[in-house]
């Protein structure tokens, strides 16, 4: 390869996992046949050692291409493994070519041995995906999507039919479970700042997803019907009327009328059993970015000295993580199903009377409290937009060249404050739009955009400066 | 904020940190007695406007492990006949639902044939009256909303089969309801046709006190209080709005026990394998 081609691969390339895959593939097959094992493990050798760091890397870029090279290659060192290992010449099944993506991902996946219980919170909010998906598959048989019918079709799940209320409070409760779970999932990546190089496309992928589920969340809570899924279905899409010019036929469209109705609640309806599905899709590509560079760590070093293979260890202890999960869970499907929600939702929708306080769900007070701040409509929009803009553009946004804030007191600091101000932002999102709180609001706003636009960028540079200075 | 990172840039400059950090500090306190100050006269303004919080009742049926009183749903459902259902509906209750929760199956039948209901059509094209079956809702005092705003001055009688759940509060919320009304306190006028009660939001509310010692004949001879009603019909509202409840606590406390078990063998199953790489020593060879 070219000395410039070479410079754009290991410098701009290996930010995209993808993109560094794909060159690594096409690279090798066109310079490189297939060698026999021995010459592999021959070079492996001695030599090796000697290698620069660069060679290594291009080395076995090679070797792992080579998996793709041909299914019947005999010297596929994968199946050579195999072979040596089963001492048959049928390929076990776990090798098999669909299975093997088990056994690549699931089982002898590497993993760093330090990673502590916060890193099974991506398991667990796919766990909660899955219940969502299996609970609103049945919920979905026996609903009815009709203004007329939803809020009682509902109610007939709750009482008629058999472990039907099971269903509901587990679908109605199991969406708080899935913000928890994606929330602290965030937090641990802000914490360990597991965004950092290589796993932007990870993070990204992440926040992808964190939409997507905004807005399945928003048009499920629409389905019963309620006072509050109508007057929130109301208010939310509005919000586009903020667009100059063509907003008001943006929201026209959106109800396919002149209010929300049937149409409104038929589309919902549809959507809501869409979207889950291209969030289970997102999902594999997440996983599938993250298993290019491997799992962050709490030390945020590299750690491909340590390792331990997923099964048993990673399973053993998400086991754990998730029976703990199940039993939180079932506190609240259980014991205070209606705990999360509001009384407002068990009063049939009514166009005719608004409720005293139209109040999102929990988990989007946070955001609502940032729309409200902005007493301009399209502004409030805008500052959303920026909310979003702000979490994609982290990666990019920080400096730092040190991941974990276990080495980053300041970063450790504004981390908290960072929490402090989503609780703040959340609580306020649950207030009256009145004097104390609109200004506590819009404070807590602006800290939230200046950590993101103004500290993150600063204290990168800050940290590198000072312990420059240290150091002489 | 900016005090972290003048410490960090300029540490000769502590002086100057300091008297931020200090400022930084009046300011967050004043805030927060600020908004503190305002959190209590706005209170105040609430529970005019939304109404008065309403007590903390120890309801039987309030622990892990308690299920309704069930005595108490009868009796609430003879307070719910007697007094509440010539104006309220309870219209997601079928007479089945009673069965062997408040009533026999022989008792609740007999209950429904006294009420006739339209069904049909029969052979010939016709609706026809027949007495009502296990099958049935309970029957709706008005065919309609605007039939039951004429006969009630413009108010509406709300449906109360989820009412403990669509208040907030809602059991503690009905309670103090049935039982809060008094004579408006000085300055405070109430228009014609309408009742003082503080827990109502906005303190006037269109239903008359309805709850009067004595006002319903038991079956089973407890004394009818009005304290005595008030707890029976909000037991049975309660059990209306959420009639799985007892099932479902039932099924709660089993689940998580057997949970708690696969929960402790998860552990020792997660510690048994962790432990060689708990228990790796470290060595590092300087000699070779």
């Amino acid at each position: 390869m070219k000395a410039k081609n070479k410079a754009f691969v290991s410098g701009i390339l290996p930010r995209l996992p993808f993109l560094n895959d794909l060159i690594s593939k096409v690279s090798s097959v066109s310079n490189t046949l297939p060698k026999p094992m021995e010459m592999l493990l021959s070079q492996k050798g001695p030599a090796y050692d000697l290698m620069s760091n660069e060679d290594r890397i291009q080395m076995e870029r090679k070797e792992l291409a080579k998996r793709f090279v041909k299914a019947d290659n005999l010297y596929d060192p994968k199946l050579l493994q195999d072979r040596e290992k089963t001492g048959s010449k049928r390929l076990s099944v776990l090798n098999q070519p669909g299975l093997s993506l088990v056994t690549d991902h699931l089982i002898d996946y590497p993993a760093p041995i330090n990673i502590n219980y916060f890193w099974s919170f991506g398991s667990l909010a796919g766990i909660c995906l899955g219940v969502q998906i299996a609970t609103g598959i049945f919920l979905a048989m026996h609903y009815t999507p009709h203004v007329d019918l939803a809020f009682l079709s509902v109610e007939h799940i709750m009482r008629d039919v058999e472990g039907g209320w099971l269903l509901r409070y587990l679908h109605a409760n199991g969406a708080s479970m899935f913000f928890i779970m994606v929330y602290i999932h965030m937090f641990r990546g802000l914490y360990y700042a597991s965004y950092v190089s290589p796993r932007e496309a990870v993070w990204c992928l992440g926040v992808v997803i964190l939409l997507l589920m905004i807005l399945t969340a928003f048009i499920g809570y629409v389905l019963p019907w309620g006072q509050m899924s109508f007057w929130g279905a109301t208010v939310i899409t509005s919000l586009a009327s903020a667009i100059p010019v063509v907003g008001n036929s943006i929201v026209t469209w959106l109800w396919g009328g002149f209010s929300v109705d049937n149409a409104t609640l038929n589309r919902f309806f549809s959507l809501h059993y869409l979207l889950p599905f291209i969030i289970a899709g997102a999902s594999i590509v997440h996983i599938a970015a993250l298993h290019q560079y491997g799992s962050n760590n709490p030390l945020g070093l590299d750690a491909s000295v340590d390792k331990m293979s997923f099964y048993p260890y990673c399973f053993v202890k998400d086991l754990v993580a998730w029976v703990t999960f199940g039993v939180f869970f079932s506190v609240f499907v259980y014991f205070a199903p209606n705990f999360l929600g509001h009384p407002d939702n068990y009063i049939p929708a009514n166009p005719m009377s608004t409720p005293a306080h139209i109040v999102p769900e929990w988990y989007f007070l946070w955001v609502y409290a940032i729309l409200r701040s902005i007493p301009n409509k399209l502004g409030g929009v805008a500052a959303i937009g920026l909310v979003f803009a702000c979490l994609l553009a982290l990666p990019f946004l920080q400096t730092s060249e040190v991941r974990s804030s276990l080495f980053r007191p300041i970063h450790k600091k504004l981390f908290w404050l960072l929490l402090a101000d989503c609780l703040i932002l959340g609580w306020i999102g649950m207030k009256p739009v009145e004097t104390p709180y609109v200004e506590v609001g819009q404070i807590a706003s602006v800290y939230f955009f200046v950590h993101f636009l103004v500290f993150v960028p600063i204290l990168g540079r800050l940290e590198a400066k000072y312990s420059r200075s240290l150091a002489s | 904020m900016s005090s972290f990172f003048l410490n960090l840039v300029n540490q000769h400059k502590r002086q100057v940190t300091d008297s931020l950090y200090r400022l930084a500090s009046c300011g967050v306190l004043a805030t927060t007695a600020w908004v503190g100050l305002s959190e209590d006269r706005l209170v105040a303004a609430d529970e005019a406007e939304h109404g008065l919080h309403s007590a903390d009742y120890p309801w039987p049926h309030n622990g892990i492990f308690s299920s309704y009183d069930h005595a108490s749903i009868r009796r609430g459902h003879q307070v719910y006949q007697q007094v509440c259902a010539a104006c309220h509906s309870v219209a997601l209750l079928h007479y089945r639902d009673l069965v062997g929760v408040a009533y026999t199956e022989d008792e609740v039948k007999e209950m429904a044939e006294e009420n006739e209901v339209v069904d049909g059509p029969d052979d010939t094209g016709e609706m026809f009256d027949r007495p009502a079956k296990l099958s049935d809702p309970l029957p709706r005092p008005y065919p309609n909303e605007e039939g039951a705003r004429f006969a009630n001055g413009g108010a509406y009688p709300p449906d109360l089969s989820l009412i403990t759940k669509a208040r907030h509060d809602g059991q503690n919320y009905v309670f103090s309801l049935l039982l809060g009304y008094r004579d408006p306190p000085a300055g405070v006028t109430v228009r014609e046709g309408l009742y003082y009660n503080p827990y109502f939001p906005g303190g006037a509310i269109a239903m008359p006190k309805m709850l009067a010692d004595g006002g319903v004949e038991y079956d089973d001879g407890t004394p009818a209080t009005e304290s005595q009603m008030a707890k029976d019909v909000t037991t049975f509202l309660a059990w209306a709005a959420e009639p799985e409840h007892d099932e479902r606590k039932l099924m709660g406390v089993k689940w998580i026990f057997v949970l708690s078990l696969v929960l402790m063998q998860a552990v020792y199953y997660k510690r048994l394998r962790f432990a060689p790489l708990k228990s790796r020593k470290i060595i590092v060879d300087v000699v070779n």
